[in-house]
């Protein structure tokens, strides 16, 4: 793996956003995954949608754990600042980083490995305590960086490459986050861009934990017929609940709506998330009507994908804390150092 | 009748839960009132309530401070363990119990004065709830205390209105129980016995705090704003501290918002991932956990010290392995804390001995761990953290600046061709940093656990691995000459006497004693690891050098002989690891035995 920088000649017919950027803006470094892997994909749709906000490409703290998936945040947004960490524990980092700066959008990618077997833990705690953040797992039913053993996300029943069957029961870490009080829930295909892209943006807007629940097949280790996380069988099995579309404030988007209701979610900064109904019957503010449509469906083969569950008004942690607006990591002796002064008063309170 | 003055061990048996432990309290503050040096310890079980509990007060109007063996008054109030309670009187102490009811034959002993105040009697003619008799017992049995040993009755009565304000209906019946203790004391027995304190001047301006408290002041004062923890004897108070204390200091006046964030984690993890990831993003952090703790943060500690993330981890070590005895002080955790992790790592670690050095080190800790970009272990332990000890006052420097390290700003971005997270720029093997969010264009990099080369680029290149842990080697010489001097005594003697941490409370009594028969030791109190170079002379000018220390396998002593060019054969181990502090009488022991065995000579002969 290199990181050499991609050279950046501008593309004269690229789209400029509203920062005068254009996609390669925000672009990372080239990918060392496999060629064909989901997980380029994502960081593809993560590219495109913070282009989209015109989000400063300077202003996110991106974390991971181990393995292909936490490998990514090399690969968007490389003029941020990233730190791949240990095995299963991006959610305690990702805290950390949010705790010292609320002001930049923290991103973490981990996977299935990462946040359903070694990290399951930090997962739920993280949900728990809502930071603010966009969480991705590129969910590929597999361990890929260390060739290809099963993960928790597998489906019992499914094969590996050499067409021994998993004998255990799947984690699903969609209904986990929908359980633990998750305030944004989604779930998407890496192959999906239309759904992924406007979820993504959604999820960056929204204040507290987005979890967003990416099938990312392993071109490597999990592509082949046996497996439910294949690019075949989740295109053959893929059941959109809702389209999300976001609008900013000062645009208005309109054609694209398929027939159907839509319904606005108003966002933390004043602008909208616009949700399509496919289903007339699903309702994202229901959770527990959520988790319910989501089992049901799984236990009829199909993944349900889109957004899933969104809070109206969430809190975050730093609400929750009651911290001050300033970024923590701001601070410094004047407002942080209590001075000589009180020391008398405590001193004396120990005589 | 010759009467002995402020000397003396007292121990408090109580039942744990019973309502003891401001009773307790309150007999050391007073006599550390009237000017009078004390040491107290309790001795808990790992338990919430019925089982037994001690505290035990040493008075010495020296200063010797230390545990020591063997008990001059047992307040006894614990039935089920009266009997191992007064086996553990000196002979001629005095047992004070309970004589509500007859004390049964067995339990007596001829050497010993027995001194028996009918506490549940007294308490049916005052109190009418049950409740209120049992609480109320321990503050009688405090006013038969004053009577015995004539503690100055207006301290106590004083302690109770502050103690209580705000609630003052409870100080009227306090007071009274007080009284109805001491008017007994007075009345019916020989007060005050040959066993007195008076007033002196000893205690000077210092105060009495317990370690965990303090540490979590300094923290507040060092500038941490994220402290994250889990819970675990004997660390919790630390947290605590430093929540009582931001809350106090840390609010914004008007909006009443917080100037720190504090997570009660899921587990030891997750705690230091936090404090990781807070650190790499700019913000002082810190955690406190205890030994059990720092075997989980083994792997995050690893990739702090090789990513070279500040961090900020208090050990408050108590008795292992495993859960071990988990409310029983040791030094166990030298080993793990200084190579946690796998690979090669090695730590820095500040060893504090008071109150004051656990909030000095906080702060240094803090600046440390910024300026070398690297995990700095404060290691203290339940002795020190969770008794209150004699210290000297707090003190801040107002002029004092935070060291946050080589940090690069905007504008010294702007100012530079192109920047290298690794490279060594002025030779001391610390790097710049840059902090997320800094510059639009640069000084963006990638942070891992992988190796890579100046540039934070990822690499597999052996030169480029070799040359990033020879960079870290470097850093950890520059450690040296940043960390806490150890603290040396040399009146040029043949032997030396090294140790850390709590070992330094009955290391004075231990001199004096070893002195008494004519056994001159020069001292050496580590404060950090790395050690100093100083640490290294004192071991190399020494023919003998006594390692002791409070572990089984001689840990202080394992990582002397790692890191210093000295033969292990001149090193001494000394090491107490029963759980309790150790004594004076234990290390004048061990190098007394030295001495005679090894035919060494005493100080008289040596100068005749
Ligand atoms: C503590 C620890 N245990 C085991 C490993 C080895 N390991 C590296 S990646 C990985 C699994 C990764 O699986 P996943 O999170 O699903 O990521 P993927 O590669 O499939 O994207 C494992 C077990 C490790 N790095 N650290
Ligand atoms: S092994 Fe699988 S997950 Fe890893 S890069 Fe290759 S395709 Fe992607
Ligand atoms: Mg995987």
């Amino acid at each position: 793996m290199t990181f050499v920088a991609k050279p950046r000649v501008h593309h004269p017919k690229l789209p400029l956003n509203e920062l005068g950027l254009t996609r390669r803006d925000y672009e990372g470094s080239v990918s060392t995954l496999c060629a064909g892997c989901g997980h380029d994909s994502v960081s593809a749709a993560i590219v495109q949608a913070c282009a989209n906000l015109s989000l400063p490409p300077h202003r996110f703290a991106k974390v991971s754990g181990i393995g292909c998936s936490s490998k990514t945040p090399s690969y968007f947004l490389s003029k941020s600042h990233g730190f791949n960490s240990v095995h299963g524990r991006m959610p305690s980092v990702a805290t950390g980083a949010n705790l010292a700066n609320r002001q930049l959008y923290t991103i973490g990618v981990s996977g299935d490995g990462d946040s359903a077997s070694i990290g399951l833990g930090q997962f739920a705690h993280l949900v728990r305590r809502r930071i603010n953040m966009l969480y991705i797992v590129d969910n590929n039913g597999t361990y890929g960086l260390t060739k290809g053993q099963f993960s928790a996300t597998n489906d019992k029943g499914s094969t590996n490459k050499r067409g021994v069957p998993n004998l255990y029961e799947p984690i699903d870490l969609v209904s986990m986050a929908l359980q633990l009080g998750a305030s944004f829930v989604a779930r998407s295909f890496s192959g999906d861009k239309n759904q992924l892209v406007p979820l993504i943006q959604a999820g960056l807007q929204h204040k507290g934990m987005a979890f967003i629940d990416v099938i990312s097949p392993c071109v490597a280790f999990n592509n082949h017929n046996g497996s439910t996380k294949s690019y075949d069988y989740v295109r053959g099995h893929a059941h959109p609940v809702v389209g999300v579309d976001y609008v900013a404030e000062a645009e208005e988007i309109t054609a694209d709506y398929a027939p159907g209701t839509t319904e606005n979610v108003r966002m933390p900064d004043g602008s909208n998330l616009r949700l399509r109904k496919l289903d007339d019957s699903y309702d994202p503010h229901d959770r527990v009507g959520a988790l319910n449509y989501v089992q049901t469906h799984q236990a009829q083969g199909e993944v349900v994908t889109g957004l899933l569950y969104v809070e109206n008004d969430p809190m975050d942690c730093h609400d929750i804390l009651r911290t001050v607006e300033a970024p923590l990591n701001t601070l410094r002796e004047a407002e942080l150092c209590p001075g000589s002064g009180p020391l008398d008063r405590i001193n004396a309170s120990y005589r | 009748m010759s009467v002995t003055y402020n000397d003396f061990v007292i121990r408090f048996a109580n039942v744990n839960g019973s309502g003891s432990a401001s009773a307790n309290g309150m007999f050391a503050k007073a006599l550390f009132r009237m000017g009078i040096p004390v040491g107290t310890r309790n001795i808990f079980p790992s338990n919430i309530q019925g089982l037994p509990t001690w505290f035990e007060v040493r008075v010495s109007e020296k200063g010797y401070l230390g545990r020591r063996d063997g008990v001059d008054i047992m307040v006894a109030m614990n039935a089920e363990t009266f009997d191992e309670d007064v086996a553990s009187i000196r002979p001629g102490g005095y047992l004070f119990y309970d004589n509500s009811k007859p004390l049964a034959k067995n339990l007596r002993r001829s050497d010993v004065h027995e001194i028996g105040v009918p506490l549940a009697t007294l308490m049916l003619g005052e109190f009418s709830d049950p409740k209120q008799r049992g609480l109320f017992k321990n503050i009688t049995y405090l006013g038969a205390l004053a009577g015995l040993l004539n503690i100055e009755f207006d301290v106590i009565t004083g302690m109770v209105s502050t103690q209580y304000k705000g609630k003052d209906d409870l100080i009227a019946p306090n007071i009274r129980a007080l009284e109805v203790g001491r008017s007994y004391a007075v009345d019916y027995l020989q007060a005050p016995l040959p066993l007195q304190v008076r007033r002196t001047d000893k205690v000077g301006d210092r105060i009495m705090v317990d370690g965990n408290t303090a540490a979590g002041l300094g923290a507040v004062y060092g500038g941490a704003t994220v402290c994250a923890w889990y819970p675990i004897t004997p660390s919790t108070s630390l947290a605590e501290g430093f929540e009582r204390y931001a809350n106090q200091l840390r609010r914004d006046k008007e909006t009443g918002e917080a100037r720190f964030a504090i997570v009660q984690a899921e587990d030891e993890l997750s705690a230091i991932g936090i404090v990781i990831g807070a650190g790499w993003n700019g913000a002082r952090s810190f955690t406190a956990t205890s030994g059990p703790g720092v075997s989980l943060m083994s792997e995050f500690l690893g990739l702090a010290y090789f990513a070279e993330i500040p961090a900020v981890l208090f050990d408050i070590q108590r008795a292992g392995p495993s859960t071990g005895m988990p409310t029983r002080t040791q030094q166990s955790d030298l080993i793990s804390c200084a190579y946690a992790s796998h690979g090669d790592t090695k730590q820095v670690l500040l060893f504090p001995s008071t109150p004051k050095e656990c909030f000095d080190f906080a702060a240094d800790a803090l600046d440390l761990a910024d300026r070398l970009q690297t995990p700095v272990i404060v290691v203290s332990d339940l002795e020190l953290g969770m008794n209150d000890n004699m210290s000297a006052p707090f003190v801040w420097d107002d002029a004092r600046a935070y060291d946050r390290g080589k940090v690069l700003s905007a504008e010294d971005l702007d100012g530079m061709s192109r920047f290298g997270r690794y490279l060594d720029v002025d030779g001391d093997g610390i790097g710049y940093r840059t902090l997320p969010g800094t510059h639009p264009d640069k000084g963006a990099f990638f942070t891992r656990g992988t190796s890579r080369d100046e540039y934070a680029a990822y690499t597999e290149s052996p030169e480029a691995y070799e040359r990033n842990m020879q960079r870290l080697l470097k850093k950890w010489d520059t450690a040296k000459t940043l960390v806490p001097a150890a603290e040396i005594v040399d009146a040029g003697h043949d032997c030396g006497l090294i140790y850390l941490g709590t070992t330094a409370t009955p290391m004075q009594e231990a001199l004096d004693l070893l002195e008494a028969e004519g056994i001159g030791v020069d001292t050496c109190r580590v404060r950090a690891f790395p050690f100093t170079q100083a640490v290294e002379d004192f071991v190399a000018k020494h023919d003998v050098v006594f390692v002791v220390e409070q572990n089984r396998d001689g840990q202080l002593r394992m990582l002397i002989s790692n890191e210093l060019e000295t033969t292990p054969a001149k090193l001494v181990p000394m090491c107490y690891y029963a759980g309790l502090s150790i004594s004076a009488e234990f290390i004048r022991q061990g190098v007394s035995d030295y001495f005679k065995t090894n035919k060494l000579p005493r100080l008289a002969e040596v100068s005749s």
